[in-house]
């Protein structure tokens, strides 16, 4: 008989924080720059040199937890957790062990199959990421940049709540959600902004005790994620079945050849000796900080979408996606106030803005655009001085160079001919060159006229409204 | 001595440590350590009931920087305590993930 199995799965997430310096120097985070030219003594760990904690590395800690429900540590301090790799070159990283900053927090997830669940938060802890090892392939050597060394990270330690690859990925979309919404970070996994260890065991359904767990690292995508989730369960339940042993122990994914392999390097011992870091004077969080740093707290995308519903009359669908983005959110909300109609508003956003985005490779947060110069094209819009065509090739200008649409049809020329006697004249020239057309449309061809408010239009230099054209047409004929 | 320092201690420490100690220079660490340990134990006499561990001498909190940047370009500076540099980057014997 087979037993069925469940697996349990728990989540270490590491948060690189959007801070414009390091979290113990003043050295830029700047991604990009040349290796090395990012350091200073104290993050390239030098004898003498003194770490003091950037504060708002503790701010977005705290906002962090705030979000997800979690108790503030209102005494904290930092540890040193040694072990000796050439990425770390303190030969310790500075993190907490006993007093984190956060602890006891939960988030509620939905799954897409519409499982409702909390997935409660251990702890989150602030701490440093390390450098950036190059490895030659030819060379006898490898090679050290620590322009990353020091870069604030947070670690969100979730209890082993979730069941299944579902699960995951909307905790991780939650958190990712939450987190960019505070503008804490932009949680990127695939640039590794946001970055997934997943702890995982099966067990016989029904039972009350865990199995032994592994820790999978190197998971850079939601895809590799529920690919490395399916192969561990499916390792375990084979190891289990077979009446061996599963080893708890690192395994690093490989996203080529979608299988995990034990990181066993000879002597490794864990056992990292943490202790207090001297070099760090503990936190005192007041009532104060916290009461200021809750007052900065923006609304979350669940409230945003309650108000929606109540409040703009749109599709659900629309929504969704515009509460994808907190800076999307924040153009539609902003674009709406400046009068324009809501809808019209959504459909800009959905269709033609991330149209662009998309074709540009940039995010929701590139939008350049002001609300007020989006309210105006809509306007212009609605009034017909522009028809749809002319009105997205404004909003294109507009989406590169935040032009005003008013001038920019103005100096254009590009507004309707309300002229209606022009338009009359045009037609009626239209009419007379094209007699098989008039024909056409005489003997039952509907689509006919189609051509003929091709030819109007052309003729008017796409300067008229098309619905004008087609009832003036239709009369004339 | 009380504290007796076994060769499986002084085995893991070594390897914690990434020492490599010869059989002399163990039996020397061995003997080293237990009397360290011995000279710390006397902190046992005292009644340390009800008293919180410290880890720092002064009673400062919240020393913080502000979140602006203030480092400069001092690659050159830093590479020059490095034994060997390629192409602006520290040079470390080979190692894998």
């Amino acid at each position: 008989m087979s037993t069925d199995y469940e697996t349990v799965i728990g989540l270490e997430v590491h948060v690189e924080l959007a801070t414009k310096t390091k979290i113990f120097c003043g050295c830029s985070t700047e991604f990009g720059g040349e290796p090395n030219t990012h350091t200073c003594p104290v993050c390239t760990g030098m004898p003498g040199s003194l770490p003091v904690l950037n504060k708002k590395v503790l701010e977005y800690a705290c906002a962090v937890g705030l979000a997800t429900s979690c108790d503030v540590t209102r005494y904290c301090k930092f540890d040193r957790k040694n072990y000796f790799y050439p990425d770390n070159p303190q030969n310790y990283q500075i993190s907490q062990l006993y007093l984190p900053i956060c602890r006891n927090g939960h988030v509620d997830i939905e799954t897409e199959s519409g499982i409702k669940k909390a997935v409660r938060i251990h702890e989150i802890h602030m701490e440093e990421d390390a450098g950036k090892l190059i490895h030659d392939d030819w060379g006898e050597n490898s090679l050290v940049d620590y322009n990353r060394s020091g870069v604030p990270l947070i670690e969100i330690v979730s209890e082993p709540d979730m069941r299944s690859a579902e699960e995951v990925i909307a905790y991780l979309e939650k958190l990712r959600m939450t987190i960019s919404y505070l503008g804490a970070s932009d949680c990127k996994l695939q640039e590794g902004s946001m970055r997934a260890d997943v702890n995982l065991s099966v067990r016989p359904v029904g039972s009350e005790e865990f199995g032994t767990r592994t820790e999978m690292k190197n998971l850079n995508s939601f895809r590799s994620i529920a690919r490395a989730i399916a192969g561990e369960t499916e390792r375990q339940i084979d190891l289990i079945e077979s009446g061996e042993k599963v080893i708890q122990e690192t395994r690093r994914w490989d996203d080529d050849k979608e299988c995990s392999y034990a990181m066993r390097s000879k002597e490794d011992a864990q056992d990292y000796r943490y202790f207090p870091d001297p070099d760090l004077v503990p936190i005192s969080v007041s009532e104060e900080m916290l009461d200021e740093i809750r007052s900065r707290q923006p609304e979350f995308r669940d409230a945003k979408i309650a108000r929606y519903k109540g409040e703009y009359g749109i599709p659900e669908k629309d929504i969704l996606l515009i509460t994808e983005n907190k800076h999307l959110a924040d153009v539609f909300e902003e674009t709406v106030s400046c009068g324009a109609p809501a809808k019209k508003v959504s459909n800009w956003l959905m269709v033609e803005t991330m149209r662009l985005l998309k074709e540009k490779n940039l995010d929701p947060e590139d939008i350049r655009f002001s609300p007020a110069h989006l309210a105006a094209l809509i306007d212009l819009a609605e009034k017909r001085t522009v028809n749809s065509t002319v009105a997205k090739e404004v909003f294109e200008d507009m989406f590169d160079t935040d032009c005003d649409p008013v001038k920019y049809v103005e100096e254009h020329g590009l507004a309707t001919q309300n002229d209606e006697g022009a338009l009359r004249e045009t037609i009626a020239h239209v009419i007379d060159e094209n007699p098989q057309s008039v024909e056409d449309y005489h003997n039952g061809k509907e689509k006919a006229i189609g051509f003929l408010v091709g030819q109007t239009m052309k003729a008017m230099q796409g300067k008229c409204d098309p619905g004008s054209v087609n009832r003036i047409l239709k009369e004339l004929l | 001595m009380n504290n007796v320092i076994s060769d499986e201690t002084i085995e893991y420490v070594g390897i914690l440590a990434k020492l490599e100690l010869s059989d002399e220079e163990k039996e020397a660490a061995k003997s080293d350590m237990g009397r360290m340990l011995d000279y710390i134990d006397m902190l046992g006499e005292l009644d340390t009931d009800g008293v919180e561990p410290m880890s720092h001498a002064f009673p400062v909190q919240n020393v913080f920087r502000e979140d602006e940047v203030t480092g400069i370009d001092m690659r050159d500076k830093m590479l020059s305590n490095a034994p060997e540099e390629q192409d602006g980057m520290f040079v470390v014997p080979k190692t894998f993930d």
